[in-house]
Parts: C-alpha cells; sequence; structure tokens
C-alpha cells in the first residue's frame, strides 16, 4: 500500500510546525541570532534555549525511532550511516558559520522569512539556493 | 527567566516537529538537504509541501499572536549576497546546517555533526565578532 498521501500531509504537518516554532523562539530575527553569536559583546542567550529544547525534544523522537523497525508512512529510516569527519564537513561548515554570521540567517529561518516579504530575505534565499545548486553540480552530489 | 520561555517553546516545536518528520516519513528535518533535494528535483512534492509548511509558520504565528514574528535584517545588499552564496556552498560541502547537524546530529549524539556544530558556532562567532570590531 502506497503512503503516497500521508507522507505528503506529514511533511507539510513538520514544516508548518517547525516554521512555528522559528517564529515563537525568536530565530527569524537576524538581530537576535548576531546577538548569540556576539559572545564577547552583548551577549543575547536565548538561542542556546532554542537549541536546547529542540535536541531534548529530538532526543525523545530519536530514542522512539531506535526501538522502531521502520517509520510509519514508508519502508526505511533514510538516515545517512557516515561517521566520517573530513576536511568537507570541517571547511564546509567554517564557510557556513561565516555566511551566518554576516547576514544572522541559516536556512531554515531564511525560508521562513520569505513568507514576511522582506526583500531582503528574497535576495538572500536565491542567492543560497543558487550556491547550492552550484555546489552540487559541481562536485556531482546528489541526494 | 520568562524571557527565554518563548525561545525554550519555539525550540521544543522545532524538536517536535523534527521527531513527526522522522517517526512518521523516516526523514531527517535538515533544512539544507531538503531545499537542496528540491532544488535538484528529488522527491519534489514532499519536500515543497515541507517548505510551503514553514513558510506558513510565520503567518499562522502572525494570526495568532495579532503581529507578524521580528526580523530584522541589517546587512547590505553585498553582503547578504555574500552570506548567501556562502551559506549555500557551505551546508552542501558540510553536508547541514544549524538543524540537520545542529538539532538532529545533536540528538542522535553523531561525532560528525557535533564537530560540525563547533565549527560552524565558532565562525559565526568569530565573524560576528570581527564585524563589530570593524563597525566600532
Amino acid at each position: 500500500m502506497s503512503h503516497r498521501l500521508p507522507r505528503m500531509a506529514t511533511a507539510l504537518l513538520a514544516g508548518l510546525i517547525f516554521g512555528l516554532g522559528l517564529s515563537l523562539s525568536g530565530m527569524l530575527d537576524p538581530v537576535r541570532v548576531q546577538g548569540f553569536l556576539d559572545v564577547f559583546g552583548a551577549w543575547d542567550p536565548s538561542l542556546a534555549f532554542v537549541l536546547g529544547g529542540a535536541v531534548i525534544v529530538a532526543f525523545l523522537g530519536v530514542a522512539v525511532s531506535r526501538r522502531l523497525p521502520k517509520p510509519a508512512f514508508d519502508r526505511e529510516f533514510h538516515i545517512r550511516g557516515t561517521r566520517m569527519i573530513d576536511r568537507r564537513l570541517v571547511v564546509g561548515s567554517a564557510i557556513f558559520g561565516i555566511g551566518w554570521g554576516i547576514a544572522g540567517l541559516c536556512p531554515g529561518p531564511a525560508i521562513s522569512a520569505l513568507a514576511l516579504g522582506k526583500p531582503e530575505a528574497i535576495l538572500f534565499v536565491v542567492v543560497m539556493v543558487a550556491g547550492m545548486v552550484a555546489h552540487d553540480r559541481w562536485t556531482g552530489q546528489g541526494r | 527567566m520568562t524571557e527565554y520561555l518563548p525561545s525554550l517553546l519555539g525550540g521544543m516545536l522545532i524538536g517536535l516537529s523534527a521527531s513527526i518528520l522522522l517517526l512518521l516519513n523516516g526523514r531527517i528535518a535538515g533544512i539544507s538537504g531538503i531545499v537542496g533535494r528540491l532544488a535538484q528535483g528529488y522527491h519534489v512534492a514532499t519536500n515543497a509541501l515541507f517548505v510551503a509548511g514553514l513558510m506558513l509558520g510565520p503567518l499562522v504565528y502572525g494570526l495568532v499572536a495579532g503581529r507578524p514574528p521580528a526580523s530584522t535584517i541589517t546587512a547590505s545588499w553585498p553582503l547578504l549576497i555574500g552570506a548567501g552564496l556562502l551559506v549555500g556552498v557551505g551546508t552542501r560541502m558540510g553536508s547541514g546546517c544549524t538543524s540537520g547537524h545542529g538539532v538532529l546530529g545533536l540528538a542522535r549524539l553523531s561525532p560528525r555533526s557535533g564537530v560540525a556544530v563547533a565549527t560552524f558556532l565558532a565562525a559565526g562567532i568569530a565573524t560576528v565578532s570581527l564585524m563589530r570590531a570593524i563597525a566600532s
């Protein structure tokens, strides 16, 4: 039996809850995000509470998933098993961190902020997606 | 402490969303992965619906709260273009961002994600500190 429709409904619901969480937590505000990264200045610790709350609840979800043979609407859990800590991981994360610091935007909040209709957010997302596609084309990475 | 309650509750909603996607669809709620796959044309329907939900979030929040969530972007347009490019390339090269590595990677106790989170936090802190130093 195909679970296509329940899978699509789940994706929409999960996206909506994620977007609500970003809105409530203050993550949509680049000034707050930069305030969290400004540990040597006027540090705003609120983002630590966002990450903490998210990790605690996700930890429970992961614990439950490890007791299940498969997810409700798919044949298997799609989790890549790589544990490799290589140069791509470190260099890529560093490049991302620099961009994150400059704009105060990471992918989730940037996409979510599109709904607020700000031209700055639209510009950021267009360039971000172009960067993603360019990287994947260049390296032949497709998933 | 109460000033941090919305952040904590919002974070818990993000964790709930990640748990729902994992337990029902078997997928990691990593935004850079979802957007990257969507842009490459993989699993278009589910990825597009997740992204649509992500954008509906602030609108529903605005209806309930009576005002849209704050979003003050201070970077100039040239800086935004540079930052967007760095975030796009960096998250794909590093295979994740604050959601995939930050939330789910840490929840899965993945050493790989721990290294990624420490790296992008350190780079972000260094960048903001440097920008503050230049601006002042």
